[in-house]
C-alpha cells in the first residue's frame, strides 16, 4: 500500500520537474497577488500588519486552486487514469499519492515563500513562523478536497471556473483556522488551538478526501 | 422478483409522473391554506413587539425561509444517498428539482435577514455567524446548480451532483462550526437574536408559515420533476403516447 | 472463463445495444465488429468494469467483475497510449508496469523497447517521438504481459505491415499460452487461436 502511494508520488513528482513551468507560475501568482493588496490598501505598517494573515492564506487558497484542473487532466487525456482505474488495487490509494504530490509541488513552495513575503507587511518573528507553520499544516486539506472538484468537473467545459465554485466555500474552514491561527499569534492569544484544529481539517481530508474523489473519476470514466 | 418490480414500478418515471401530476393541486392548496393563516396570525394578530416594533414581522418570512433552505439541502443529499446506493433514475431528478426551490430559500433568507438587520443593527449585512453560514449555503446551491447544468450526460450528472451533495452535507457541520468560532473571536457579538420569551402567537404564525413554505416547495418539486421526466425520457413510448394523448 | 450475458448498453438517450452474450475459454479470442457508433468500444468498456450495463451480467471464473482479483488477470489497451510524454519510452514502461502492480525489470523493458523497433530511443523524452513510435512504446507493454486476459481496442490501427504482423504474432503466443483476448478491428488479420467467436454489434 505505502509503496503504491510512494511511486504514485514518484512519478508525479518525475512529471512536475520536468515541466516546473507549471509550478513556478504557480508561485509567481501567490507572490504578485500578496504583493499587490498594499498597493491597493496603503502603506500603513498597522493596517498591513492587520491585514498580513487574512490577505496571505486568501492568496494561498488562489495559487492553490490554480493547479488543480491538471491534477487529473493530464492523466485523462492520455489514457493513463483508465490504466490507474483498472490496476489491482483501490483507486483511492492512488488518489492519496497524487494528492500528497500535489501538496509537495504546491503547498510546500506557498509555505517556504510565505515568510518572506510576510516581511513586506512587516510581521513579527513569532508571526511569520505562525504563517509558515499553518499554511504547512493546512495546505494539504486544501489539496485533498481540491481533488473532489478537480474529480467532478474532469473533462466538463469551463471546468477550472467550475472547480472554483465547488471547491472555495468547503475551503473555508481551512481559511479561517489558518489565518486564525496567525491572528491568535499576533494578539498573543496562542495559535495553538487553532493549529491543532487545522491539523485535524488536513488528516480528515486526507484520508476521506481521496476516496471521494476516486468515487467521482470512476464517475468521470464511466 | 416481486418486491424488485414493486420499487422498480414506484421509481418509473412512468407511473411517477401522473401520481405527481394528481398530488400537485392538493399541495398548492393546503400551501395557500396555511400560508394564508400563517400571515393572518403573524401581521395581523402577533402582538407589536416593544423594542422591534412591527419591523420584527418579517421573521415571519425569514425564519421559515432559512430552515426550509437547511432542510432542502438534507432532503437533497437524502435522495443522493438513494441514487448512489441503488441507482434509480427518480433520485437524481429529485435532487434536480428541488435545488432551484433551496437556493430561492437560501437567497430568501439572506434577502429578509437584510431587509431586517438594517432598521435592527443598522447594517445590511453583518458577518453574523448564521448569516455568513447561510450565504454559504447559497454558494453550495449554486456549486451544485452549476456543475449539473455543466454535464451533458444526465447520469453522470446526477451521480456527480449526489456525490457533491453527500460531499457538501458532511462539510455543513464543519463550516457552520468553524464561522461560529471565527465570529466569536471576531467581534464582541453584540448581536443576539434568541429571545426565549417569544409570545405563543408569533410560534405558532411562524409554524404555519413554516409549513406553507414546505407545502410550496413540495409542489414546486414536483412541478419541476415532471418536466425533467419529459424532457429526458422524452424517446420513450410513454412519453410519446402522452403527448399524443394531448394532442387530441 | 470470460461470461457475458443479456448486456445491455444505453448511451444518452440511445440503447445501443442489448440482449448481448457469449462465453470466451482459455485460448481463444474473441473479434467484436460493428460499424463506427454500435457500441465496440462501449462493450469493451463493459468488460473491463468502468461502465457498469443498463442490465445483464459479467462474470469472470464465475465470479461478478467488480473486484480487485479481476483487474489483476486483466490488460486493457485503449486507443490512447497511456504514456506520459515528459517521461522516457523505458521510464513509461517501468512506471506503468509499477502502477499495475505487474513485476517488470529494466532488462525486460529494454528487450521489450528493442523488439517493437525502438532501440537507441529508450531515453528520449516520448514527445520527440512520431505518433507510430508512441504507440509501439504502448504495444511494448505487451511483450511481457503475463494476465491471461486481453481487452484491446482496435490495436492494429496506425501500425505498418510489419508491427501487424509482429503484434499478431504477440496475441497468438498469448493465445496459446491460454490466455484469452477480446479485441475491436476493422482489418482481417491471422491469429493462431484456439477458437475464434466473432460477435457482430447492430
Amino acid at each position: 500500500m505505502l509503496t503504491l502511494i510512494a511511486a504514485v508520488i514518484k512519478r508525479d513528482l518525475k512529471l512536475a520537474m520536468r515541466r516546473q513551468a507549471d509550478m513556478v507560475s504557480a508561485i509567481f501568482f501567490f507572490i504578485i497577488v500578496v504583493s499587490l493588496f498594499p498597493l491597493g490598501i496603503g502603506p500603513e505598517a498597522d493596517l498591513l500588519r492587520k491585514l498580513a494573515p487574512g490577505v496571505l492564506w486568501v492568496a494561498a487558497l488562489l495559487a492553490t486552486m490554480l493547479s488543480l484542473p491538471r491534477l487529473f487532466a493530464d492523466d485523462h487525456r492520455d489514457g493513463t487514469l483508465e490504466q490507474l482505474a483498472l490496476a489491482p488495487h483501490p483507486l483511492g490509494l492512488v488518489v492519496t499519492g497524487k494528492v500528497i504530490a500535489h501538496w509537495l509541488v504546491s503547498g510546500l513552495p506557498l509555505a517556504l515563500i510565505a515568510p518572506v513575503l510576510g516581511l513586506q507587511f512587516d510581521l513579527s518573528t513569532e508571526a511569520l513562523l505562525a504563517v509558515t507553520l499553518s499554511i504547512l499544516i493546512g495546505t494539504p486539506a486544501l489539496s485533498g478536497i481540491g481533488a473532489i472538484g478537480a474529480a467532478l468537473t474532469l473533462g466538463l467545459r469551463g471546468g477550472g471556473v467550475l472547480i472554483s465554485l465547488l471547491v472555495l466555500p468547503l475551503y473555508i474552514p481551512v481559511l479561517i483556522f489558518g489565518a486564525g491561527a496567525v491572528d491568535a499569534t499576533v494578539t498573543g492569544l496562542g495559535g495553538e488551538g487553532h493549529l491543532s484544529l487545522l491539523a485535524a481539517l488536513t488528516f480528515a481530508s486526507i484520508g476521506f478526501a481521496p476516496w471521494a474523489a476516486a468515487a467521482a473519476l470512476k464517475i468521470a470514466l464511466e | 422478483m416481486t418486491d424488485r418490480f414493486n420499487l422498480y414500478r414506484f421509481s418509473s418515471p412512468a407511473t411517477f409522473y401522473p401520481l405527481a401530476g394528481a398530488m400537485i393541486p392538493y399541495f398548492v392548496a393546503v400551501s395557500a391554506l396555511f400560508g394564508i393563516a400563517g400571515l393572518w396570525l403573524g401581521m395581523l394578530v402577533a402582538p407589536t413587539d416593544f423594542q422591534q416594533g412591527e419591523g420584527y414581522r418579517i421573521i415571519f418570512i425569514h425564519v421559515p425561509a432559512s430552515w426550509m433552505s437547511m432542510f432542502i439541502y438534507l432532503v437533497m443529499a437524502f435522495w443522493a444517498a438513494i441514487g448512489l446506493a441503488f441507482n434509480t433514475r427518480l433520485s437524481g431528478m429529485m435532487a434536480q428539482a428541488l435545488a432551484p426551490t433551496g437556493a430561492l430559500m437560501a437567497f430568501l433568507s439572506l434577502w429578509t435577514g437584510a431587509l431586517w438587520g438594517k432598521p435592527m443593527w443598522g447594517a445590511w449585512w453583518v458577518w453574523d455567524a448564521r448569516l455568513t453560514s447561510e450565504l454559504i449555503l447559497l454558494f453550495l446551491y449554486i456549486g451544485y446548480m452549476a456543475l449539473t447544468a455543466a454535464i451533458d450526460d444526465v447520469r453522470r450528472a446526477d451521480k456527480a451532483g449526489g456525490l457533491l451533495l453527500l460531499v457538501g452535507v458532511v462539510n455543513i457541520p464543519i463550516i457552520y462550526f468553524s464561522v461560529k468560532w471565527w465570529n466569536t473571536l471576531h467581534q464582541g457579538s453584540s448581536v443576539n437574536l434568541a429571545k426565549s420569551s417569544m409570545a405563543t402567537t408569533m410560534l405558532w404564525g411562524m409554524l404555519l408559515m413554516a409549513m406553507c413554505f414546505w407545502m410550496y416547495s413540495i409542489a414546486m418539486a414536483l412541478m419541476r420533476v415532471r418536466t425533467i421526466m419529459l424532457e429526458r425520457e422524452r424517446h420513450t413510448d410513454w412519453v410519446k403516447k402522452l403527448i399524443a394523448g394531448d394532442e387530441k | 472463463m470470460l461470461e457475458a450475458d443479456n448486456l445491455e448498453c444505453v448511451r444518452g438517450e440511445r440503447r445501443l445495444f442489448a440482449g448481448i452474450g457469449f462465453t470466451l475459454a482459455a485460448g481463444e479470442l474473441l473479434y467484436l465488429q460493428g460499424k463506427n457508433g454500435s457500441g465496440k468500444t462501449s462493450l469493451l468498456r463493459m468488460l473491463i468494469g468502468l461502465l457498469p450495463p443498463e442490465s445483464g451480467t459479467i462474470r469472470w471464473r464465475g465470479a461478478a467483475i467488480k473486484s480487485d482479483d479481476y483487474r489483476a488477470d486483466l490488460c486493457y489497451l485503449g486507443h490512447l497510449n497511456a504514456i506520459k510524454e515528459e517521461l522516457t519510452p523505458l521510464e513509461n514502461l517501468l512506471a506503468g508496469a509499477r502502477l499495475a502492480d505487474a513485476r517488470l525489470s529494466e532488462v525486460e523493458a529494454l528487450a521489450a523497447l528493442e523488439q517493437v523497433g525502438l532501440a537507441g530511443r529508450e531515453d528520449l523524452a516520448c514527445k520527440y517521438l512520431s505518433q507510430g513510435q508512441k504507440r509501439r512504446v504502448a504495444l511494448a507493454r505487451l511483450v511481457n504481459e503475463k494476465r491471461p486476459l486481453w481487452i484491446l481496442d482496435e490495436p492494429f490501427v496506425a501500425l505498418d505491415s510489419a508491427a501487424v504482423d509482429w503484434l499478431a504474432g504477440i496475441i497468438s503466443a498469448h493465445l496459446q499460452r491460454g490466455g484469452l483476448a477480446v479485441m475491436t478491428t476493422h482489418q482481417r488479420v491471422d491469429i493462431a487461436a484456439g477458437a475464434l467467436r466473432e460477435l457482430r454489434l447492430g
